[in-house]
């Protein structure tokens, strides 16, 4: 094709979208409320999945180390841990630093504890992340048949229970978002097919003075494109005021708490960038699919 | 130079438009074609443009075999043939100008050569000065003559009319008729179905009479033969 003929595409399907008004306005309306919902359940699923990785990353594998165990043979193990494919690091903590900790945690009470610090009952422990946090049980279980390993601790039983209720809440916010999707594909495409049965005589007439169906269908195509991406920038502006709201409103309440939101930037710029991207998507496809229907005079 | 071998029309609801024709329309003749309704006239015009497809025979228009042309190529087939409607089938969003430059975009022409060529023919057709205007702000006869500028900008070889007169009044159809004889006159063939019995029967030409789907008359300078 030619460039002239690109912009032939382009300047007609700009003059048709002004030309159809009430037709190019039901369109638009379509995506933008689609989007919204869509826009509006993106932005609570990806924070809800971002608590849901704040918590998973908290997981982590305690390895206590057998009181038998010299230094070198503590060196050795911690080397073993290294070496495990899934594992991401191993940090030493004395078990000097244990007691503080637990003292610490147990606050006023905790204090009783003091008593220990001339016979510490306490173990060296190396803290083991792992690179997924659901490989924690499989490295847990790898661990445990390792020399000079007393115990290894990683919240067993609640960390299993944990990691299947954050799954499926995933799974769930999948589907939604994939159903969200397809609705919108659905009521979008259908406006725009109704926007294109009333002009199927004007394509029939194209196929008569000799038009190919590429050249029909490349203006309705960037159409599609421009309905699109016009249908995207009010849900866009709409969800950036919101979650800029929202953040400064939240975000100084969860301060302190192992909670975070996603920050507004880069956050809402990518929701953007997919906004538009679906917007774009579903307008070409939509529009494409029901031209389709009338090439075939 | 357009010609139908034992041509048949079965729709797949059982109805035969054509029972068999056989015709030869030379290259630059002037043709009517006449019957009453439900002859298979329209079935024959729509052939011609390759609407429809013949249930069996061969039509062959220019050099191509209609009755095997490809879908992909029916297009490239249309842009050598010029088609005028009884209800012009224009465009309504786009200008008169547009319209008839619309069959030249298709074919890529240079944009110089479109603007050059449509308002040549817009001054055969004498609308030049309408160029601007929606088809909704034209008469009938004015909107015809659009279409009929659509129709030969591309400069085919043949016109295809299906009762170009049908919905215009007596004296409009007249100055209809005055621009299809001097396409005529310039070489193209012309193959025209008509209703119109003092047209016929005042500018003479060939008539083909079809009926029941087959051909009932081919007279050169004939007459409509029908009482209307």
């Amino acid at each position: 094709m030619k460039i002239r003929t690109i912009g032939r595409h382009a300047r007609e399907s700009l003059k048709s979208i002004s030309r159809n008004g009430w037709m190019t306005f039901a369109s638009v309306s379509a995506v933008t409320v689609t989007l919204i919902l869509v826009g509006v359940f993106f932005v609570i699923m990806m924070n809800l999945n971002r608590v849901a990785e704040t918590i998973e990353e908290d997981v982590q594998i305690r390895v206590h180390i057998d009181v038998a165990a010299s230094k070198d043979d503590q060196q050795s193990l911690k080397t073993q841990l290294e070496k495990i494919p899934e594992v991401k690091s191993v940090t030493y903590s004395p078990k000097k630093e244990e007691l503080d900790n637990l003292v610490k945690s147990l606050g006023e009470e905790g204090k009783a504890f003091k008593l220990f610090e001339q016979d510490n009952p306490l173990n060296d422990v190396f803290i083991v992340k792992t690179k997924k946090p659901t490989d924690t049980m499989k490295v847990a279980d790898k661990v445990t048949k390792y020399n000079y390993v007393a115990k290894v601790k990683y919240g067993q039983g609640k960390v299993e229970k944990l990691f299947k209720f954050i799954k499926a809440s995933r799974n769930v916010g999948i589907v939604f978002i994939i159903g969200l999707f397809f609705t919108a594909i659905f009521l979008i495409s259908n406006t725009i097919k109704i926007t294109i049965i009333a002009r199927r005589r004007e394509i029939k007439i194209m196929r008569l003075v000799g038009a190919t169906n590429t050249f029909i269908r490349w203006p309705f195509f960037l159409e599609g494109l421009w309905l699109g991406i016009l249908g995207s920038i009010l849900p866009i502006i709409l969800i950036s005021i919101a979650y800029y709201r929202a953040y400064d409103y939240i975000g100084p309440r969860l301060e302190g708490t192992f909670v975070k939101i996603l920050p507004f930037d880069p956050f809402i710029y990518q929701v953007s960038g997919i906004l538009i991207l679906m917007g774009a998507l579903i307008g070409v496809w939509g529009s494409v699919m029901s031209v389709r229907k009338f090439l075939k005079v | 130079m357009i010609e139908l071998q034992e041509v048949y029309k079965k729709y797949p609801n059982g109805v035969t438009a054509i029972n068999g024709i056989d015709v030869k329309i030379n290259q630059g003749e002037f043709v009517y074609v006449v019957g009453p309704s439900g002859a298979g006239k329209s079935t024959f015009i729509k052939m011609m443009y390759r609407e429809e497809v013949p249930s069996s025979g061969t039509i062959t228009m220019n050099g191509v075999n209609l009755a095997k042309l490809k879908m992909k190529k029916v297009p490239l087939f249309r842009r050598n043939l010029g088609v005028v409607f009884q209800d012009f089938k224009l465009l309504p969003s786009k200008t008169v100008y547009e319209n008839v430059a619309f069959a030249l975009e298709v074919i890529e022409a240079q944009p110089k050569f479109i603007k050059k060529r449509v308002m040549e023919v817009l001054d055969l057709v004498n609308l030049k000065h309408k160029a601007r205007m929606l088809p909704t702000e034209l008469s009938g006869g004015e909107q015809q003559r659009v279409s009929i500028a659509r129709s030969i900008v591309n400069s085919p070889k043949v016109v295809i009319a299906d009762e170009p007169t049908g919905n215009l009044d007596p004296e409009t159809s007249w100055e209809i008729m005055n621009i299809f004889e001097e396409i005529n006159t310039r070489g193209t063939t012309i193959v025209m179905a008509t209703h119109n019995r003092e047209i016929v029967n005042t500018i003479k030409h060939r008539v083909i009479a079809i009926e029941a789907g087959k051909i009932a008359r081919d007279e050169q300078r004939g007459d409509y033969g029908y009482e209307n």
